[in-house]
């Protein structure tokens, strides 16, 4: 096992530098500049961007731009913004708060969803509930997070005025009032970043579940003459939780990443907002940082579910 | 003539003989008025007029929040690292210049105890210095002193290239002596008519000597004042999250009476333009946004019984059509749109002319832009007093038509007309936003119907607005035939907006396109009349030199002037801002203030 473990780190080692390579190069022939805003600006003359540009080594060839930006990494500096003039790693530890209570929230809110109704619905196939279930399930991931968004939008804030358009960061507010003030500003983009996660986990899970509940085992517990919960939640479940939670498990490094659409549109200050920000302004050193980051956390993720596997599965053995 | 009766009607104010409204009556009836009118009688000898705002609070503070959304939020907090609006916005609020522009383009003290002028010795009739009085008792938000040490500090960190200012060439060709601890004089290598540049408006900010001291040069980016400033305004710092949010709270010991009235501010950023309408329109979540570019015909429906509405501010700021002089379709030397070529349809002024008036300006203002841009013909629109009147504009199908034909372009089977073998086809390119590609159709139109064939091309604004020298879609490479965009007029003098055509700054690949002058456009007599201008201290003669310049431009059709655009804004039916369409919005944030 933990031979395992240490080579699969092993080889996460040059699939990241193949990983970090292939992003400096893209980004680096990306088009754009990050002192664009000077450029028509008639007070601004053209030497200062020049200046800038080769004061922030932008000048210099690609490679040696990349051995540069390694070496840095190797030693955790994570290089500075060209438009705040700020570290990337304080950047992103700011945001990352707010990323991980909105996403995270999300997240469970899906699962709270998904697992209870692809359970039942599992249960009684065919039925109305779980034709029902079925068809919200296809409507819910139809639709793109941009378009309920601004529904939602639309209905409780502007029709309604029950829910804040604008996700404040700081709240004015203590105690309860803070609690209660963090969690109304977050009900919509929680709901529609959950609701469409939700959709097409509880079609998983239902599947899940009814790969398993035709086997024998079951046929055999429920002739013991146990009950339809206990036979459910004790007997099926279990089996088919193995597949799910690789899921959830392959979700957490998106849970980091922050929904860039969702987070725009409800002005969450998060990671995807932060990323989506610093590519319009050709910020080269975070957009780099956030996508490496990400980069990182889906090898590790992946190997988290791969070890999961093996003790959620005895029958699964890690070599 | 003009130039006489104005100097006459000068010295009727300084007598007494004609009160400072009359005069500007008097100017407006001569076509001459403007926001800048007061700088003609400043350097005429008469004080400007110190334009009270009408600030109606009696008291400081009281007034609860003010929240304002803009929806690209700053990312830094250093008004001399500001690369664009958003910073420079977000900087104002804790830091100060000497003076603002207000509403009408006229300076408005701030840190100085007064606006200079020849009568208080300020100012000198060679133009070659101004000597700035400083108001007395000012304090920094950490309560130590402001005095001229400060301003002397302000301009050898922003002009040493180490520091990487973006402010850096307005503080160049001066230097700054300080008289004593609240006198300086800024004196200029050469005759600046235009004096009021260095210390007011977004680059104007002063930044305390004390603080940035030992962030001078190449350790500039260290400075943690970067993110957490220390000014004079009327706000002091208590937040900064880069690219989200900026919060401040009131100065109790600001230097103006009465102000600020808010007791807290909050700049939010992020989203975009249309949802930060809604909400500061609809549901007033939001007191103000800034730069509300949506389509009128939106904010329109917005405002129907909503809690907020749209408010405007009229600069210099000019959307156009650029012509090519050069051929984008021939390469020489490894480069396109060389100054070695002529372009094989625009060389010909029937051609330039016909297209002058294929640009339907009215429907474009009406169905587009609406109450945010207003008709022209000039490329330069103010102050009034720089405005040509000299020139006008008119849409006519026929009337291009005819004047293709007579110039020998004759229709060809498709409908296009061609001369020589050389077909009228061209390409069109612009920014990627919905006004400006409604904009290219528009013109497309018009033009189909008078046989020339344009091909419409938009390229991503980060692109278009790039200086990447490794790209070939930047605006200033020109690799089309004509080009649309905008260029902003940043303060009430056209010295920098005109400048930018002279012959000698034309983008070229020795100059890694960096050139000002992208049409390519080179004309002996525009060279010699900025020379001139540049040079010329006479308020009146120097106008005179601005509007031949405009008027040069408009003669050779350089440009199209396509709209000149306003600031537009919103705000809560209750807030009472102070917005310049010469200078940031948050310029005057002091006076800022909320009817109840």
């Amino acid at each position: 096992m933990r031979q395992y473990v240490l080579r699969r780190l092993l080889i996460a080692v040059p699939s990241l530098l193949g990983i970090s390579l292939v992003l400096f190069t893209v980004l680096a022939l990306a088009p754009g500049d990050p002192f664009s805003d000077l450029a028509t600006n008639p007070n601004v003359p053209p030497e200062v961007g020049l200046a800038l540009r080769a004061k922030f080594g932008l000048d210099d060839p690609v490679y040696v731009r990349y051995l540069h930006w390694l070496t840095a990494m190797l030693q955790g500096d994570w290089g500075f913004s060209f438009v705040s003039r700020v570290n990337v790693d304080t950047l992103i530890l700011q945001r990352l708060p707010t990323t991980l209570y909105v996403i995270g929230s999300s997240q469970v809110l899906a699962l709270l969803v998904a697992i209870p109704v692809g359970v039942y619905a599992a249960a009684r196939p065919y039925s109305l509930f779980d034709q029902l279930a079925n068809t919200l399930a296809f409507i819910g991931f139809s639709l793109p997070t941009f378009f309920t968004g601004i529904l939602f939008i639309l209905v409780f804030s502007i029709k309604l005025d029950w829910l804040p358009l604008v996700y404040s960061t700081d709240v004015n507010a203590s105690g309860v009032r803070w609690v209660l003030e963090q969690i109304r500003q977050a009900i919509m983009p929680v709901m529609v970043l959950g609701l469409f996660q939700a959709a097409s986990m509880t079609r998983f899970v239902r599947s899940a579940m009814l790969d398993v509940i035709r086997l024998d085992y079951v046929t055999t517990a429920r002739a013991k003459g146990l009950g339809q919960a206990t036979v459910l939640v004790k007997h099926v479940m279990r089996n088919a939780m193995i597949p799910v939670v690789t899921l959830i498990a392959l979700q957490i490094p998106a849970v980091f990443g922050g929904a860039i659409v969702t987070e725009q549109i409800f002005r969450i200050p998060g990671i995807g907002s932060l990323l989506i920000s610093s590519i319009l302004a050709n910020d080269t050193p975070v957009v780099m940082a956030v996508t490496f980051v990400f980069a990182c956390l889906v090898v590790l993720f992946n190997l988290i579910a791969d070890v999961l596997y093996g003790w959620l599965d005895p029958r699964i053995s890690l070599r | 003539m003009l130039d006489e009766d104005l100097r006459t009607m000068i010295d009727d104010v300084k007598d007494g003989r004609m009160d400072r409204r009359a005069f500007v009556q008097r100017m407006l009836a001569v076509g001459l008025t403007a926001p800048m009118a007061t700088q003609v009688l400043a350097i005429g000898g008469v004080a400007m007029a110190q334009s009270p705002s009408p600030y109606k609070p009696t008291k400081r503070g009281g007034g609860g929040p003010l929240k304002l959304l803009w929806w690209q939020s700053p990312t830094l907090l250093n008004p001399h690292f500001a690369t664009g609006t958003k910073d420079q916005d977000g900087s104002r609020i804790f830091y100060e210049p000497l003076a603002s522009w207000d509403v009408e383009g006229n300076l408005n003290p701030i840190l100085a105890a007064e606006i200079p002028s020849i009568q208080n010795g300020g100012l000198t009739a060679d133009g070659k210095s101004v000597t700035w009085k400083l108001k007395p008792g000012v304090k920094w938000h950490d309560g130590k002193p402001f005095t001229a040490d400060d301003l002397v500090f302000t301009w050898e960190y922003v002009k040493d290239p180490a520091t990487a200012a973006v402010s850096s060439a307005v503080y160049n060709d001066l230097t700054v002596e300080k008289i004593d601890d609240h006198t300086v004089r800024i004196v200029f290598k050469n005759p600046t008519p235009f004096w009021a540049n260095a210390f007011v408006g977004a680059y104007g900010c002063i930044i305390p000597k004390h603080v940035f001291a030992d962030y001078k040069g190449a350790k500039s980016r260290e400075a943690p004042a970067n993110l957490s400033p220390v000014g004079t305004g009327p706000y002091k710092f208590v937040e900064f999250k880069p690219g989200d949010l900026v919060r401040g709270e009131i100065y109790p010991d600001y230097h103006m009476a009465n102000r600020p009235y808010f007791d807290s501010i909050e700049m939010k950023g992020g989203g975009d333009a249309v949802s930060a309408a809604r909400a500061v329109i609809q549901t007033g979540e939001y007191d103000y946004a800034w730069n509300m570019q949506v389509e009128d015909e939106v904010l329109l429906r917005l405002e129907k019984g909503g809690k907020g509405k749209t408010v405007y501010a009229t600069g210099g700021d000019i959307e156009f059509i650029a012509l090519n002089n050069t051929d984008p379709n021939t390469e020489v030397d490894g480069e396109r749109s060389s100054m070695k070529t002529k372009h094989p349809l625009l060389s010909d002024p029937a051609v330039r002319k016909a297209l002058a008036l294929l640009v339907d300006r009215e429907s474009i203002k009406k169905f587009i832009y609406g109450r945010a841009g207003l008709t022209t013909a000039n490329y330069l629109n103010g102050p009034a007093r720089f405005v040509s009147k000299n020139t006008s504009w008119e849409f006519n199908v026929e009337k291009a038509a005819k004047l293709l034909e007579d110039a020998g372009w004759k229709a060809g089977p498709d409908g296009i007309r061609a001369k020589d073998g050389n077909k009228l086809k061209m390409l069109y390119q612009t920014s990627i936003n919905g006004p400006r590609q409604k904009t290219q159709a528009i013109v497309k139109q018009a033009c189909q119907k008078a046989g020339i064939d344009l091909e419409l091309k938009s390229v991503v604004a980060s692109v278009f607005f790039s200086s990447d020298v490794a790209n070939p879609d930047t605006y200033s490479k020109f690799y089309a035939d004509i080009e649309e965009f905008q260029i902003p007029m940043t303060q009430p003098d056209p010295a920098l907006h005109m400048k930018r055509y002279i012959s000698e700054s034309v983008a070229t690949k020795a100059n890694k396109w960096q050139g000002p002058n992208f049409p390519r456009w080179v004309n002996k007599d525009y060279d010699k009349v900025i020379a001139e201008a540049e040079v010329e201290i006479d308020p009146v003669k120097r106008a005179a030199l601005y509007i031949k310049a405009n008027d040069l431009l408009w003669e050779n059709i350089v440009f199209i002037p396509v709209l000149h655009r306003l600031k537009v804004g919103a705000s809560s039916n209750t807030l009472k801002p102070v917005i310049s369409g010469w200078a940031n919005d948050t310029d005057n944030i002091q006076d800022w203030y909320r009817e109840t």
